[in-house]
């Protein structure tokens, strides 16, 4: 069963404003991926995501070990077995 | 004696002085991470610190008992920006990068609080920032489209007033975007401000409020209808709530260019100006620190520099960086290079209490 869900993990750089342990979620778009993670720790869905439901400007989601690079879109359908990683980039401090 | 707020590049300082008038640093919070405005609610005493994340956005948070504990709050954020229609193609993300100003209206037990926004936007909040709503009469006036950044990306409301008879009547004022106000608690938006003057755009909208820089506006709480602006080119005064503006000569050894402006509370003569070199520079004058001041509505200015660096300072007071006591007459006044001042006696003597802080973007006093 566990082999078929989609990890999300979040960065401690992220953790460190609002702690959310790794994430199981059912596979399906980028976005729906990422908003069933956040349901584990809704105060965090706006550290990730801007007001336009997008990627924020300085924050980095990984899908496996490539980078996420269309912000904007995140219709991208994920696979069972993916790994979901978000980072803070190196810019915007 | 009141404590000293100081939203910083990397915090917010909190200062106390002692009975001999002494200040220091009491505290620090959210080390790290830039402040852009604070506020405290003066009937319910809760202390407000929005945060601008380098990464993740503006955070809001709140504090019941000055600063022991804090709690995150509810942000502001817009709707989804129409892919249709008039505002489809509207250069203005619609996200909030930053909330520039506060305010609060109503009874203790019927409390609105108010937030400006970068972009300019207007947002209240009825159940004690718990959840927001957008002013979108203030956001969705066509007017918009045309304004500008000022030293910003993007249009930012930096100051919005409240009425002291009537908390009804708000005004906002954006970089670049003139004057606003409301005169039925935020339902409908009037753009208003005549006799301002933006040198800086082509002839014909030289007059218009709706593309002047208003770096601040102050009030005379006791007598509200005299109101006071620092514009981008120039100082104005208004004595019918901010309708009329008259231009001010500044002192001419220092000019009328600056960010910060103060009213004084009661007396509708005083105001207090930092001045700046205009306007590529943006530091002090001859790189020289100085506070003007006048007692006459605005017809003369006297500078003061004692106690003030008067070589190679350059130093910049940004908008909210000049602040007044609840006396008042003891002044804050703050930089970007993270030098404070406080006056104990509005303004004529300086004292320096800090050189080593962060970029400072607001001061306040608080009781």
């Amino acid at each position: 069963m566990l082999a078929h869900m989609i990890t999300v993990e979040f960065a401690p750089a992220l953790q460190r404003h609002v702690a959310c342990a790794p994430q199981l979620v059912q596979p399906g778009s980028l976005k729906h991926v990422l908003l069933s993670a956040l349901e584990a720790a809704p105060p965090l869905r706006h550290y990730v995501l801007d007001d336009q439901l997008q990627i924020r400007k300085h924050v980095a989601v990984f899908v496996n070990s490539e980078m996420h690079v269309q912000r904007h879109d995140l219709t991208r359908p994920l696979q069972s077995g993916d790994k979901v990683l978000v980072i803070q980039c190196l810019t915007g401090g | 004696m009141d404590s000293l707020l100081i939203g910083t590049r990397k915090g917010l300082f909190i200062m106390d002085s002692d009975s001999q008038g002494h200040w220091a640093v009491r505290d620090i919070h959210f080390a790290g991470e830039p402040v852009s405005q604070t506020f405290t609610d003066p009937v319910s005493g809760h202390w407000f610190a929005a945060l601008r994340l380098g990464h993740f956005g503006v955070k809001l948070h709140k504090s019941t008992d000055r600063g022991a504990s804090w709690q995150e709050v509810s942000c502001p954020a817009f709707p989804a920006k129409p892919t249709a229609g008039f505002w489809s193609d509207d250069p203005t993300p619609w996200n909030v990068e930053m909330i520039w100003s506060f305010a609060a209206t109503g009874s203790a037990n019927k409390r609105r609080l108010w937030v400006g926004t970068m972009p300019a936007a207007v947002f209240y909040s009825d159940d004690d920032a718990k959840s927001w709503t957008l002013c979108e009469s203030f956001w969705l006036d066509e007017k918009r489209k045309v304004w500008m950044g000022g030293g910003n990306d993007y249009p930012g409301l930096h100051t919005l007033l409240v009425h002291p008879q009537n908390d009804q009547h708000l005004m906002g004022a954006i970089s670049c975007g003139g004057l606003w106000e409301t005169q039925n608690g935020g339902e409908s938006w009037q753009s208003v401000g005549q006799g301002f003057k933006a040198d800086f755009v082509p002839h014909e909208l030289v007059n218009d409020p709706n593309v002047q820089d208003p770096h601040r506006v102050s009030v005379c709480i006791a007598q509200p209808d005299v109101m006071w602006t620092q514009l981008h080119f120039g100082l104005y005064r208004s004595t019918d709530a901010g309708k009329n503006w008259q231009q001010l000569q500044g002192h001419p050894e220092v000019g009328d260019f600056g960010f910060p402006i103060l009213a004084h509370p009661t007396n509708p003569l005083r105001a207090w100006v930092v001045p700046a070199k205009a306007d590529a520079l943006r530091y002090a004058p001859d790189a020289r620190m100085c506070v003007a001041r006048t007692d006459d509505g605005g017809k003369s200015w006297s500078i003061f520099r004692a106690g003030l660096p008067q070589s190679h300072a350059y130093d910049l007071v940004y908008r909210h960086g000049l602040a007044l006591a609840s006396d008042a007459q003891t002044l804050a006044m703050a930089t970007t290079t993270g030098n404070l001042w406080i006056s104990p006696d509005s303004g004529e003597h300086w004292q320096h209490v800090s050189g080593h802080l962060p970029p400072v973007a607001c001061v306040a006093f608080t009781a």
